[in-house]
């Protein structure tokens, strides 16, 4: 009955034995070896994706049912471990230039890291709850984490204080649901909810708190209110995080609790998570407009972007789900090449943050103008780049399962969308120019920028790999 | 059964009146104290459910810790209460109207609710199997077997709590003399210490 095998968890358990190990040192050390920990912690990521691939991929639940591994949280959790790698490799220069290079915060993204696997991992209500808790908690002290900037204290507070809000609402409806099936169990519950003729309340309810609490983690409409606040003031090593891995992290806790246990109640769900991504589509589109700060802006682009993910859940077939997933690491990836050249922007020394500041970036420094060009082109889903196939096996998903309203929504939208993608680049090619950038980018940021350009460029020629792998791991949430 | 019924009404009656004043209260110090008087009342509707164990976790951790912290706070730190409530007042009809949408939203689904058939076989570790334990002995046979993985992934988030902590407001001040047990130890006497004959009316 006691089920003690620890062999699935075992990333997670290296990674916090690492994190722990770490923090010793840098505690003897002090702050001065801060870079050494930020690689060491990246070389503990890349250990634990080794561990990831040397498992057994089929799927087992242990732990008395809490912890759940197969191909999609392998899938998911390597996404996840590439993107807190990214993020690692990014944030070093850049925390010395805000001079705030405090050990503290590559543990810090490695505990985060570690939540983020148990959300995806989660088998059970209270497993969800205690791997949310424990990204959201490192997310809270990271966005605070430059504390002589009323900025970020501010973004730290407001990040705390609604995402605690949000966790209350989120208890609530388990309570409820747990209170109607008498289980916190995602077996149990799905047993439970397919018997039924009729839903009642109580299910209802649960649901629509439930899924009001995650809505706040992927910063979706209605409840994106914190999102550009807490991007702008958060440091920019921290927004890049922000952007880049709790999505994943989000969107495939989302994907499981849906498709697993509460999907005999699809047409309960389906509703709310159609409006919702109604909303955000449009709002991502049209707030972006008006902003001149560019992390603002991506706040914005970001929220439009859950929008387009969540379409691929409300279809509720396994191609749906695995267009989100293909959508999500393709997301990733450009957002992780956008975030490369924006923590570049610098003038002696001093982070340059408007749209403005990279005017005439054509002629100062062109490559980054290209690569920030392909990004763009990338975002807004234009042909060749994997943006577009992004976008494309998402909308193919609606409209095969005949969700018109939606895809053709989805279409406008990303039309308004192009229009400030397509103003950085005129911005870039087209104003005049100005003072150039510090010329300093680490190789790390090169490193990322091309990575990032090559992927969306060469997505093209094979796309079937990724589509399939994709499409794999997202196929065992159906069976 | 009468004197259970008056027993909780009296609990949860204070504990309602007392939850109140914890926000209404003008002095900040008689809030704090409001707030213990509502942790001792929730302990006691614990009490009446059965549960001891958390009805004393909340006495000892809450009203123990938790209310006596706040209470330093209060008393240590001169904030100006008043000034953080001034324009509160704006937002109590929204917060009335929003409360008011949640407590109809609460009738109509306690008002109709129901379980599902079957409900008793769902419940993972049913209170009969642990008759004639006490609480403790209950929790401790479930904390460290079944829920051992929530039980170890709240160690770690209370471990982010304490790191978060210390990043955010321990700061390392220049000009701080610490106490240097180590040199302190190491002093010599011969060092430090000169010893004179003195020979009485000469002076030094």
């Amino acid at each position: 009955m006691i089920d003690f095998n620890l062999v699935p968890l075992l990333p997670e358990l290296f990674l916090a034995m690492a994190a722990m190990g770490l923090l010793i040192v840098g505690v003897a050390h002090g702050n001065s070896v801060t870079p050494v920990i930020c690689w060491a912690c990246a070389a503990a990521l890349v250990v634990a994706s080794f561990l990831l691939f040397g498992m057994s991929w089929e799927k087992q639940i242990v732990l008395n049912g809490m912890f759940v591994f197969d191909n999609f949280a392998g899938f998911m959790k390597l996404l996840i471990i590439l993107g807190l790698i990214t993020t690692l490799a990014l944030s070093v220069k850049y925390l010395e230039q805000e001079r705030i290079s405090r050990f503290e915060y590559p543990v810090l993204i490695v505990l985060a890291g570690i939540g983020m696997m148990m959300m995806v991992s989660a088998s059970n209500l209270l497993a969800l709850y205690m791997g949310l808790e424990l990204q959201s908690l490192s997310l809270y002290v990271l966005a605070a984490f430059n504390r002589n900037s009323l900025r970020s204290a501010e973004a730290g507070i407001k990040y705390f204080v609604l995402g605690a809000l949000s966790s209350g609402m989120l208890l609530f409806g388990i309570s409820l649901i747990y209170g109607f099936t008498g289980s916190i169990d995602f077996g149990v519950i799905r047993g439970a909810l397919e018997g039924l003729e009729a839903i009642p309340f109580g299910v209802t309810f649960g649901l629509v708190f439930i899924l009001a609490g995650l809505a706040f983690k992927i910063s979706a409409v209605p409840f994106h209110m914190w999102t550009p606040d807490v991007y702008q003031g958060a440091p920019t090593c921290v927004t890049a995080l922000f952007a880049i891995v709790p999505k994943v992290a989000a969107i495939g806790l989302l994907m499981r609790l849906l498709y697993e246990p509460f999907l005999p109640v699809h047409d309960q769900w389906m509703q709310i998570i159609y409006f919702v991504s109604l909303g955000s589509m449009v709002l991502g589109a049209f707030a972006a407009i008006a902003q001149a700060n560019i992390k603002r802006l991506l706040a914005y682009s970001s929220i439009g972007n859950m929008g387009y993910a969540l379409i691929g859940i409300v279809v509720g077939t396994p191609e749906g789900a695995g267009a989100v997933v293909l959508y999500i690491l393709i997301y990733m990836v450009m957002t992780a090449g956008v975030f490369a050249i924006v923590l570049g922007m610098r003038r002696d020394g001093i982070a340059a943050e408007d749209i403005s500041d990279l005017s005439g970036l054509s002629k100062t420094n062109p490559i980054q103008a290209y690569a920030m060009a392909i990004f763009m082109f990338s975002m807004s889903g234009i042909p060749p780049l994997a943006g577009f196939f992004g976008k494309l096996f998402i909308f193919q998903a609606a409209v095969s399962a005949e969700f018109y309203v939606l895809a053709t929504l989805g279409i406008m939208t990303s039309v308004v969308a192009a229009y400030y993608y397509l103003k950085i680049i005129k911005v870039m090619f087209f104003d005049e120019s100005i003072e150039a950038f510090d010329k300093d980018i680490p190789f790390a940021r090169r490193v990322v920028l091309f990575v990032a350009v090559a992927f969306l460029l060469v997505f093209v020629i094979r796309p079937e790999a990724i589509v399939e792998s994709a499409q794999n791991a997202a196929a065992v949430l159906f069976t | 059964m009468i004197v259970q019924a008056f027993a909780f009404y009296l609990f949860a009656g204070i504990l309602t009146v007392s939850a109140l004043m914890v926000i209404t209260a003008r002095n900040p110090v008689h809030s704090v104290l409001f707030l213990v008087l509502a942790f001792f009342n929730a302990a006691g509707l614990f009490v009446m459910l059965g549960a001891e164990f958390i009805a004393l976790i909340l006495v000892i951790v809450y009203v123990g810790a938790v209310a006596v912290l706040f209470l330093f706070v209060v008393m240590m730190l001169d904030i100006n209460f008043s000034d953080m409530r001034k324009g509160a007042m704006q937002y109590v009809p929204i917060g009335m109207v929003i409360g008011a949408v949640l407590l109809t939203e609460l009738v109509m689904l306690y008002g109709t609710w129901q379980f599902v058939p079957g409900r008793e076989q769902n419940i993972a570790d049913p209170v009969a199997a642990f008759a004639g334990q006490n609480n403790t002995e209950a929790l401790g046979q479930l904390i460290y077997t079944n829920y051992i993985f929530a039980f170890q992934t709240a160690g770690l988030i209370l471990f982010v709590a304490m790191i978060g902590a210390i990043v955010l407001t321990h700061r390392t001040r220049a000009g701080v003399r610490k106490q240097a047990v180590s040199d302190q130890q190491a002093r010599n006497p011969a060092d430090v210490l000169e010893i004179q004959k003195i020979t009485p009316k000469t002076g030094v």
